[in-house]
């Protein structure tokens, strides 16, 4: 199926929250801190404009808790006499005219005593910068496994190597806005976000509002890739909060540099390996230390932890393994979700290191990959027994042969001497990302679907989950339609609006098509039970579903479907052992790499992505994503690098945050190996995040190869590949 | 300091119609679109000519209305994604050129004007020609793909007054 929107989008149709015309609407704009920590001592207001004309609010206009509800409730909504960050936001204003209002925010002057900030979250902080319990850890994490110690001391070659990650901003294309108003007593805020039912919450919550006096509408999103998962919750607050002060619509909507600086970004990480192996490469003990920067408040860090270090052994089979996990408070702009949330970050460390492990024994990659990764029956880091129905050494073997990695080895042996000024090199990475909410994430969030039979025999799909791109939409309309044999033009896809549908979880962890997929399939079912059996279908079941109205006038045919965890599946939150996941899609990607001499320069010549991601819904959006993950992944590994200045990014434009160009970058090449999973939409498993996860690796392996240095840090751009070849 | 801002009348020919608008002398082209004129198909991506997410056609030719004063659009021709005919962007549809959306009419702009000039393949790549049109979500992969399928069957793609 195409994508239902797509020539909506193509012709300019689509309508986001800064299209919607609104009569009377106020522009929203935030005052943001100066400072990356310390007490308010004034705030300062300008001559410069005429104040009468504004609205103008700050801590004090907070109906309820001065907080943004997310894990924790540290975060205020707007900074009370104290501020943690750099561009936290302090006051809001509002006027009919955007260019008075931008005015207006460059009047105010925000004085800040500073306190000392935290700003490394490598090293231990110094007393006088603690600020979150007594050592600044947001978040501790353990995974244990058999006796990492003595296998370390037993094992005949150990490994050492340090691995860092820098932050990276999503730059999804459309920014951060939201649009508040008063309807009645009801507060609606309609604008660019993954997850309604986060920001209801975080209405009710610091509004002292119930859910029924608040209506969250999903409006077309325009990118999110986790940016739109949890800080969303902020602006949706700002802008109704002044619109509560005004009584009138405010559209609050940042521009690109505003929301590069102030926004959440990828966690930077430092991940530390100590891997015991044997003369054959067998993997004997796997010591890994984890450490992420958290930013300035708690948001998300400890579930982005939790992924990072359940992945962070990949996808091998190790007897011994001991992960230790610290997300780190720092006066940073907090970090947030991400695509691959972590997982990206510790398995760029294993995958270099699996590199690294190979020079030391003079080992082909291949085949020490090979000797280690998880066959079905053999059990992960957490305990958790893998039954893919697929090696992943099969999917590494496709990449290898699909690449001509063998034949581009010998080729580049050759080019690389004879070439005066440029290197080539092929990198694989090998590598699994979990489906769906960690743990019992998914028992907790009782999604919930509904898929309603109207009077003139439509059906109509609720649910809370968002189209950002992904294709939600279209994939849902596919799903009931070819679970009702319908025709697509008669399914309608209800428009996430927390008022009509359920809350069918957050549109985050490649739960979508998967998990909510599935439930939208068992309530077409359960809506066919409702009518009449399970076998009508189409025509027949459309005159079943007018039949059962002019039966029953006036009242709603409505099919549910509630989340039940696949059986089997245990998972200790304490321990942190068990069924972390209740599948993974596993994948083994090959990038060949150039590089010039001269200048640094590093171009990705050809990329082979081979997954398993179970049964493929829908080719064309499948694709799409992996292309895309991939991308935005190269663009982390080699160019996207945040400058920091006090704990904020010093370059928040596109002209100095250099993302991957369509110059930049050779197709991408993709195949899928399929696995019908049982417990997913026919067959689905996750695919969002998982190519976000193996081309740093693949490609920093590569260029390992092509100039035979060894680079242990991203992004890896002309600077300090330079620096690196120097020492 | 006064709030208010003398504007300044101008003519010039929009989407095939000659339109007489007062600008504010400080908006972009992009905001006399997008909130004078209420056509928001064009979409603001940066501010500052990187990402091509607003591009349109000033006297025939692709531009960042994000860079053009809006009084300097006087008596010109100027063309915005509200002028394509959905019906042609159908290539770009199947080969997958859209998934978020917010790029897209710029990129559908710039698509448009390659199919409708392709002469300036054979000096440029593709791939060279559609990096002023910045994507987070395709890959470009599929932008590429769609915009070759519409170079071969020359009847769709385009086709803008311009062409």
């Amino acid at each position: 199926m195409l994508r239902r929107e797509g020539l909506a989008k193509l012709s300019g149709r689509e309508r986001y929250v800064d299209d919607l015309p609104i009569d009377g609407c106020l522009w929203g704009a935030t005052v943001r801190s100066p400072s990356p920590r310390g007490r308010i001592t004034g705030i300062r207001f300008g001559t410069g404009v005429q104040w009468s004309d504004f609205v103008v609010v700050d801590h004090r206009d907070i109906p309820g808790p001065n907080e943004v509800k997310l894990i924790e409730t540290d975060q205020p909504v707007l900074a009370a006499g104290y501020v943690r960050h750099m561009h936290e936001p302090v006051v809001l204003v509002a006027h009919p005219s955007r260019d008075m209002v931008r005015r207006a925010v460059r009047e105010v002057e925000v004085i800040v005593a500073p306190d000392p900030p935290a700003l490394d979250f490598r090293v231990t902080p110094a007393p006088e910068t603690i600020q979150y319990k007594t050592d600044n850890v947001l978040k501790h994490l353990t995974i244990k496994k058999g006796d990492v110690e003595r296998a370390l001391a037993a094992a005949p070659v150990v490994v050492e190597g340090v691995y860092e990650t820098g932050a990276q901003e999503h730059v999804y294309l459309e920014m951060q806005g939201m649009l508040a108003y008063l309807d009645g007593d009801t507060l609606v805020v309609t604008g660019s976000m993954q997850c309604p039912y986060y920001v209801l919450t975080a209405l009710t919550h610091a509004l002292g509002r119930t859910a029924d006096q608040v209506r969250v509408i999903h409006a077309p999103t325009g990118g999110g890739f986790g940016g739109k998962e949890e800080f969303p919750n902020g602006v949706a607050l700002h802008a109704s909060l002044l619109a509560l002060k005004s009584g009138r619509p405010v559209k609050l909507v940042y521009d690109r540099s505003e929301d590069m600086v102030a926004t959440t970004k990828r966690h930077p990480s430092r991940v530390r390996h100590r891997t015991g192996v044997d003369r054959d490469g067998r993997l004997l003990a796997q010591d890994i230390e984890v450490v992420i920067d958290g930013g300035a408040y708690v948001t998300l860090s400890p579930v982005v932890l939790s992924r990072a270090i359940i992945h962070a052994a990949g996808p091998y089979s190790c007897e011994n393994v001991r992960i230790d996990g610290r997300a780190m408070f720092t006066n940073a702009v907090p970090f947030g979700a991400f695509r691959g949330f972590g997982a990206p970050q510790s398995q760029f460390a294993t995958e270099r290191h699996m590199d690294i492990i190979a020079n030391r024994l003079g080992m082909d990659p291949v085949e020490l990959r090979h000797r280690n990764l998880i066959r079905d029956g053999q059990d992960t880091a957490t305990g958790q027994v893998i039954r893919a129905g697929v090696d992943a050494a099969t999917l590494l073997d496709r990449a290898v042969g699909l690449s001509e990695y063998r034949h581009k080895q010998r080729a580049h042996a050759t080019f690389n001497a004879t070439h005066p000024t440029l290197r080539r090199g092929v990198g694989i990475a090998t590598f699994f990302h979990g489906a769906g909410f960690t743990g019992s994430g998914e028992v907790q969030l009782k999604s919930k679907v509904q898929v309603a039979g109207h009077p003139d025999g439509t059906v109509e799909v609720l649910t809370a989950s968002t189209e950002m791109g992904q294709g939600t939409t279209t994939i849902f309309a596919q799903l009931a339609s070819e679970r009702l044999d319908y025709d697509p033009d008669d399914v309608i896809i209800a428009p996430p609006d927390t008022s009509r549908v359920p809350n069918s979880g957050p549109t985050v962890a490649s739960r979508t098509a998967m998990l909510v997929g599935l439930l939208v399939e068992r309530a077409c079912d359960d809506l066919r039970d409702r009518v009449s059996d399970r076998h009508l279908a189409g025509a027949d079941l459309r005159e079943a579903i007018r039949a059962w109205h002019q039966a029953n006038p006036g009242q709603t045919l409505v099919g549910e479907a509630v989340y039940v965890p696949p059986p089997g599946i245990a998972w200790d939150e304490v321990a942190y052992r068990g069924d972390a996941y209740p599948t993974f899609a596993w994948a083994a990607y090959v990038a060949e790499v150039e590089v010039d001499l001269r200048t640094y320069g590093i171009r990705v010549i050809d990329f082979v992505a081979v997954q398993e991601v179970g049964k493929v819904l829908n080719p064309t959006l499948a694709r799409g994503q992996i292309q895309g993950g991939v991308v935005q992944a190269i663009g982390w590994a080699l160019m996207e690098e945040c400058a920091w200045r006090d704990g904020a990014m010093a370059n928040g434009q596109l002209t100095n945050y250099i993302i991957p160009t369509s110059g930049d970058v050779p197709p991408i090449r993709v195949d899928f190996v399929e696995v019908p999973f049982a417990h997913g939409a026919r067959g689905a498993k996750g695919i969002g995040e998982l190519p976000m996860d193996g081309p740093a690796p693949a490609v920093v392996n590569a260029v390992a190869a092509a100039v035979g240095a060894e680079p242990r840090a991203i992004p890896l751009t002309p600077e300090r590949l330079m620096a690196e070849l120097a020492t | 300091m006064s709030t208010a801002t003398a504007t300044i009348p101008i003519v010039f020919v929009l989407n095939g119609e000659e339109t007489e608008v007062e600008v504010n002398p400080a908006d972009r082209l992009l905001d006399l679109l997008r909130y004078t004129l209420a056509l928001p198909g064009t979409k603001e991506g940066c501010g500052e000519g990187e990402c091509g997410a607003c591009t349109v056609y000033l006297n025939g030719l692709p531009v960042n209305s994000c860079l053009v004063p809006a009084y300097q659009v006087r008596g010109c021709r100027v063309e915005t994604v509200e002028s394509l005919d959905p019906a042609d962007l159908r290539p770009l549809l199947e080969s997958g050129a859209t998934q978020c959306g917010a790029c897209t009419s710029g990129v559908a702009m710039t698509a448009c004007w390659i199919h409708d000039h392709p002469e300036i393949l054979e000096t440029h790549s593709l791939a060279e020609l559609m990096a002023g049109n910045l994507c987070r979500c395709t890959g470009y992969d599929g932008i590429l793909k769609g915009i070759e399928a519409g170079l071969e069957s020359r009847d769709r793609l385009g086709g803008g007054p311009e062409a």
